[in-house]
């Protein structure tokens, strides 16, 4: 097991409310969701000594810090790679706590993703940035292929061809995720669930995408608050220990485009798995509930096969009658996921896995002492595992 | 299909390491980077060979004859400078390197993983011209 494993906790969790218009800054949310969360956990902005985000949050470090009054910022990092990074600003601030090089470090990630600046149009920006991720672009947005969704089109068409996996199959995630989000009152689509006939009728994306195929476009924020496991047990609320956390990266890496490799999928999320399993010193039978990055579908089946569920190609048996909603063998995405909760770039998918550990998943699975919980796929990436 | 709001197609950056390709394609050429220490032919490139770590690279003339891989029909939502649906398919070149191209000449319905397609060039001005796949 690594030198930090249990060595930290997740022990605050915030929220703003998840809408398609908050009506405000997007640092004004970031601060109400950190205020939230350390409200949660009985600290203030003065117990606050390190931050961190991600690198597409429009928020720098320092501007929360001076809204908190937080006084002084030992560690203060941001991890690139958009939602890939979701579960890497836990395993940083894990790492900050547990060598004492910060006492309370807060997560967070904001943004008006809906109302602002749309993640799921075509961004000039990212195609016009000047650096290598900008001349990677080049091999990809001029030809029109521009979307996060067409993206990751191009992968799951591959994967049916591969593995006669069908449109069905990745539906059922969505239903999975819909029907969870039906019970959740902070979900978007609180009370609205989907059968699989609305996912195959609605509208086609970029096929072999639907809509349905693909998370929402949300405004929120999203902050965890970590401090180190000693620390932990003075506060209020039950410890969500790291018992693993680990970022990834594979060979001949893009940043949603690793389309060179002889087989193409997201070996990255491999690389994730078989860290966390050798820090935690767990295996995925030890799992009874996942938190697993949905953008879109089809890369939860294939995160399954990376993290080791099922072997590859397997997963539409895996999902099939009923595998990853609440009462089957992995629930998965207990909050409703992005598709039904929100898209905060995976924040609100780690903060689903405090509340099972601490019992008050509106989902909740009996007794879950473990959960794993994946950052955005498709790009450089990361994972935890948490333990009550 | 629908108009894409007249904006200009999205422009590549274009850097000291793959000017050359973006030249090509003005020429009406596709070149794919091919190193002088070791052989290997590479795409994208880029400034080394992960292979021998030679830094000195050139490039090959394609054939211009390839096989999809993978493909996507894009339908929404609009993409500067394109009209929808695009069809944009990932394609094994017969010289064994892998690259992603619109493809101008074959439907939606039509487009399948194993076809065969050969390229063409779209000059969009001066300064661009986009390699462009029709059926083979």
């Amino acid at each position: 097991m690594a030198g930090f494993s249990r060595e930290a906790a997740i022990v605050g969790i915030g929220a703003t409310e998840f809408s398609k218009e908050s009506g405000r800054s997007e640092l004004q949310l970031s601060v109400e969701a950190v205020l939230a969360a350390l409200a949660d956990c009985g600290l203030t902005p003065a117990d606050v000594d390190g931050l961190t985000t991600f690198t597409m949050d429009t928020s720098s470090e320092i501007a929360v810090a001076r809204e908190l009054g937080v006084p002084e910022l030992r560690f203060f990092s941001r991890i690139n790679y958009g939602g890939g990074a979701a579960c890497a600003t836990v395993q940083q601030a894990a790492m900050a706590v547990a060598t004492g090089v910060a006492d309370v470090v807060v997560c967070y990630r904001g943004f008006n993703e809906r109302s602002g600046s749309r993640f799921g149009q075509v961004s000039v920006a990212a195609a016009t940035q000047v650096n290598t991720n900008g001349l990677d672009n080049a091999w990809t947005y001029p030809m029109g292929l521009g979307t996060p969704a067409a993206t990751v089109a191009m992968q799951a068409r591959r994967y049916m061809h591969e593995y006669g996996a069908t449109s069905e199959d990745f539906g059922r995630v969505a239903v999975a995720d819909r029907r969870h989000a039906a019970t959740n009152p902070h979900a978007f689509f609180f009370e609205r669930p989907i059968t699989l006939e609305d996912h195959q009728a609605s509208r086609m994306i970029a096929d072999p995408l639907h809509l349905l195929d693909c998370c929402q476009e949300s405004d929120g924020a999203v902050a965890l608050v970590v401090v180190s496991a000693e620390r932990a047990r003075d506060l209020p609320q039950r410890p969500a220990y790291v018992a693993a956390a680990a970022q990834g990266s594979g060979r001949d890496q893009f940043v949603m485009t690793s389309y060179y490799r002889d087989d193409i999928g997201i070996p990255e999320m491999g690389v994730v798995g078989r860290e966390l399993w050798r820090q935690s010193g767990l295996r995925p039978d030890d799992m009874p509930v996942a938190v697993l990055y949905d953008h879109f579908t089809p890369y939860v089946l294939m995160q399954l096969e990376e993290l080791g569920f099922c072997g590859r190609g397997e997963a539409p048996g895996f999902v099939a009658d009923g595998a990853i909603e609440i009462g089957g063998r992995l629930p998965v995405n207990t909050h409703g996921g992005q598709l039904g909760e929100a898209y905060i770039h995976g924040m609100n998918g780690i903060a689903e896995g405090v509340r099972q550990l601490r019992g008050t998943s509106v989902n909740q699975v009996d007794g879950a002492e473990h959960v794993l919980v994946t950052a955005g796929t498709g790009v450089p990436t990361s994972g935890l595992v948490l333990s009550a | 299909m629908s108009a894409a709001g007249g904006a200009a197609v999205i422009r590549p950056m274009v850097g000291r390491d793959s000017a050359f390709f973006w030249e090509g394609t003005a020429a009406g050429e596709l070149r794919v980077q091919e190193c002088r220490g070791c052989g290997a032919l590479r795409f994208p490139p880029g400034p080394s060979c992960p292979r021998c770590h030679s830094f000195d690279q050139g490039h090959v003339v394609a054939v211009g004859t390839g096989t999809v891989f993978s493909y996507v029909v894009h339908r929404h939502p609009p993409v500067p400078g394109k009209e929808l649906p695009i069809v944009i398919a990932l394609i094994d070149l017969d010289e064994g390197v892998r690259m992603v191209g619109e493809v101008a000449d074959v439907g939606a319905e039509e487009i399948e993983i194993g076809m065969r397609l050969r390229v063409d060039f779209h000059r969009i001005d001066d300064d661009l011209t986009l390699p462009s796949w029709r059926k083979a």
